[in-house]
C-alpha cells in the first residue's frame, strides 16, 4: 500500500549534509502492508517523527521515495495527498472550544470546495464516523472539556471522515492511561478490519506493539534495524540492540510478553 | 437548562438585527434632540410621507445622521471581519488589526498619500502598507512554522510603533493646513461622513468581505494550526495568504475613510464567541454584526455624550483596553502560552 523507499532527510533540507548536518533518516526502506496494521518502533530521537513529518507531505526528504497505488506521496499536493493519507495528531488544545461534531468535520476539508461550506454529504460522512468510532453522545460537547482518550477518539473520527485509504497515528496512546491505552488500540484494530483500512503508528511500549500489531519496523539512528512479523522482529536480541537494556520474552497463554530483565 | 437551546436558536438573530436596530434608534439622538414621542411619527413619516418632514430635520436625518451611521455600521462590519478572519488564521484570540499593526499600516500609507502623493488614492496606499505590516509582523513571530501567540502580539506591537513613528514624521513634514487633518483623522472619526464616503466604503468593504464569508468554515481547520491544516489538505500559506489580503482590504478601507479605531476588531468575535460559540460557519457573519452594533453603539455615544463631537477611536479604547485585560486575566496562563 505504502511503499518507502531509500528515505534520506536533514534538517538543512536539499542537499546532503549541508552545514554539517548529519541525515536523521539515512536511506530509510520498507513496506507497508494493504490493510493491516503496522507499526514503526524506535528509541527517541531514532527518526520515527520525521518519518512521520515526511510520510505526512509536511517535511520533504532530499532523495528517495513515497509511493503508493503508482504516485509519489511527497509530491502530491495537499489536498489530493489528504484524500489518500489521514493524519492523526497526539490529542492537543486548540486555541478555541470548538464541538466534537465541529472537529470531526474538520476531516472533510479535501472534499469541500474553496469557496463553499461542507454539504449535507459532509455532515452524514462525519455523523457516520463519529457512530462508528461510539462517539456520537459526544458531538455536542466542547472538545477543550472532554477527557484526553475521547479526544484521541474524536482524532480518530475525524480521520475517518477523511475517508482515506490510508491512516497514521502518532504515538496514539502516549498521553493515555492504561485502560484508554487498550481502548484506542482495540477501536483502531476493529475499524481496520471493518473498513479494510491500512495502519501506520508509532508506538513506545514494545508490548503494546507485539499484542497490536500486524507487521513491526524496528527504527534506529535513521536506519531500518529490522521489519516483518511481531513474533519474529521483537526478539531480545533486536531488542537488546535498541534500547541496550537486556530483556526476555516470556510466553503466556499464546501471547509474548517482554520484560526487562533487570532494573539498570 | 431546558431552555437553553430556545435562547441559542434565538442569540444569533438578534445579534444580526441589533445593527439594524441600534442604527434606527441613533438616527434620533444627537445634539439636535428630537422629542422621543415624536420618534414613532418621524418614523412613519420618513416611510410613508418624507414630504411632511420639514427641510431643517430632513437634512440632518438624511444627509448627516445617516450616512454617519451607515459608514458606522459598515466600518464596525470591516473591522470584526478582519478582527474574526486573524484571530482564526494566526490562532490567536488576542490579535485583531490594530494590535497586529494593520491600522497603523494603513494610516502611515493614508498620511503618506494625504501629505505628499494626493494622485495615489488613499485606498491604495493604505492596503500597500497595510499589507506590508501584517506580513511583516507574521514574519518576525514565525518559527519554525507556528506562530505562538505572545510572539505575535509582541511583534505587532514594534511594527506599530515603527508605522506610527512614521506617520510621526509625516506630520511634522507636511505643511500645518494638511497636519489638521491627518490628526484629526488619525483619532478615529466619522465627523466627516457624507454619501461619497459611505460609497467608497461599501466597495471597498464589500470586495474584501465576500471571500472571508465564503471560506469562513476553512478558518476552523486553518484555526488547529498550520501542520494539522496541511495534513487535512488545506493550502496554507495561499489560503492564509486570500485571507491576510482580504482583512487588509476591509481595514485599509475603514482606515482611509475613519482613521485608527482600534479594538473593535478584537471585541465584537470575543463577544460573539462567548455567545453563540466558535464555530466560523456563524461566528463570521455574526462578528461583523456584532462589530457593526457596537460601532454604531460607540459613535452615538461619541457625538451625543458631550457637546463636541469626541474622536469615537478614544471611547473604543476606552471600552476595549479593560476588556483586553479582562481577557487576559481570564484565559490565565493559557492566553500568555502558546
Amino acid at each position: 500500500m505504502l511503499n518507502i523507499e531509500k528515505l534520506y532527510f536533514n534538517h538543512s533540507s536539499g542537499t546532503s549534509r549541508r552545514n554539517g548536518q548529519e541525515d536523521i533518516l539515512k536511506g530509510v526502506s520498507f513496506k507497508i502492508p494493504a490493510g493491516r496494521m503496522t507499526t514503526v518502533l524506535g528509541p527517541n530521537g531514532s527518526g520515527k517523527t520525521t518519518l512521520f513529518k515526511c510520510i505526512s507531505g509536511l517535511w520533504h526528504p532530499y532523495e528517495g521515495t513515497i509511493f503508493s497505488g503508482g504516485r509519489d506521496v511527497t509530491k502530491l499536493p495537499a489536498a489530493l495527498r489528504a484524500r489518500l493519507i489521514a493524519v492523526v495528531p497526539q490529542e492537543h488544545d486548540p486555541p478555541f472550544p470548538y464541538t466534537v461534531a465541529d472537529i470531526v468535520l474538520m476531516g472533510r476539508a479535501s472534499h469541500v470546495a474553496l469557496f463553499s461550506a461542507p454539504s449535507q454529504t459532509d455532515i452524514q460522512a462525519a455523523d457516520c464516523a463519529m457512530e462508528q468510532i461510539g462517539i456520537s453522545h459526544l458531538r455536542r460537547r466542547p472538545y477543550t472539556k472532554i477527557s484526553g482518550g475521547e479526544r484521541q477518539l474524536v482524532l480518530i473520527a475525524r480521520a475517518l471522515a477523511q475517508e482515506t485509504p490510508i491512516l497514521i497515528l502518532d504515538e496514539p496512546t502516549s498521553h493515555l492511561d492504561f485502560r484508554n491505552q487498550i481502548l484506542i488500540l482495540s477501536k483502531v484494530r476493529d475499524i481496520v478490519r471493518q473498513n479494510g483500512l491500512t495502519i501506520l503508528m508509532t508506538l513506545h511500549d514494545p508490548n503494546l506493539a507485539m499484542q497490536f500489531s500486524d507487521h513491526v519496523v524496528m527504527i534506529a539512528e535513521g536506519t531500518v534495524l529490522a521489519q516483518g512479523l511481531p513474533a519474529e522482529v521483537l526478539t531480545p536480541e533486536n531488542l537488546r540492540l535498541m534500547y541496550g537494556l537486556d530483556v526476555s520474552v516470556i510466553h503466556h497463554n499464546g501471547i509474548n510478553i517482554i520484560c526487562p530483565e533487570a532494573a539498570l | 437548562m431546558q431552555t437553553e437551546p430556545k435562547i441559542k436558536k434565538i442569540l444569533p438573530l438578534l445579534i444580526l438585527v441589533s445593527p439594524l436596530v441600534l442604527g434606527w434608534l441613533a438616527l434620533f439622538i444627537g445634539a439636535y434632540g428630537i422629542e422621543p414621542f415624536d420618534i414613532l411619527s418621524y418614523l412613519f413619516d420618513a416611510i410613508f410621507n418624507p414630504v411632511a418632514l420639514d427641510s431643517g430635520e430632513k437634512a440632518i436625518l438624511f444627509d448627516i445622521r445617516l450616512p454617519r451611521i451607515i459608514l458606522a455600521g459598515l466600518v464596525g462590519i470591516a473591522l470584526g471581519g478582519s478582527g474574526v478572519a486573524l484571530q482564526g488564521i494566526f490562532r490567536n484570540p488576542l490579535v485583531d488589526p490594530f494590535i497586529l499593526g494593520v491600522s497603523a499600516g494603513a494610516a502611515f500609507g493614508c498620511a503618506l498619500s494625504v501629505g505628499f502623493f494626493p494622485h495615489l488614492p488613499v485606498q491604495i496606499a493604505a492596503f500597500v502598507f497595510g499589507i506590508l505590516s501584517v506580513l511583516l509582523t507574521f514574519t518576525i513571530a514565525r518559527t519554525q512554522g507556528e506562530v505562538s501567540r505572545l510572539p505575535l502580539i509582541l511583534s505587532g506591537v514594534i511594527i506599530s510603533a515603527f508605522f506610527t513613528a512614521l506617520v510621526s514624521i509625516v506630520k511634522f513634514l507636511v505643511d500645518p493646513q494638511k497636519l489638521q487633518s491627518i490628526v484629526f483623522w488619525l483619532m478615529g472619526s466619522f465627523a466627516l461622513a457624507g454619501w461619497r464616503t459611505v460609497g467608497i466604503a461599501a466597495v471597498g468593504i464589500a470586495l474584501g468581505l465576500i471571500p472571508i464569508i465564503l471560506m469562513r468554515w476553512r478558518l476552523n481547520v486553518m484555526s488547529m494550526g498550520e501542520e494539522e491544516a496541511k495534513t487535512l489538505g488545506i493550502r496554507v500559506t495561499r489560503e492564509r495568504i486570500i485571507f491576510i489580503a482580504a482583512s487588509t482590504l476591509m481595514v485599509s478601507v475603514a482606515v482611509s475613510v475613519s482613521g485608527i479605531i482600534g479594538w473593535v476588531g478584537l471585541m465584537a468575535p470575543h463577544l460573539v464567541r462567548m455567545m453563540t460559540g466558535p464555530d466560523h460557519r456563524s461566528l463570521v457573519p455574526l462578528s461583523m454584526a456584532g462589530g457593526a452594533a457596537f460601532m454604531i453603539f460607540a459613535d452615538t455615544v461619541a457625538r451625543s455624550l458631550t457637546n463636541i463631537d469626541i474622536p469615537v477611536g478614544i471611547i473604543t479604547a476606552v471600552i476595549g483596553a479593560p476588556f483586553f485585560i479582562y481577557l487576559m486575566k481570564q484565559g490565565g496562563s493559557e492566553s500568555w502560552g502558546r
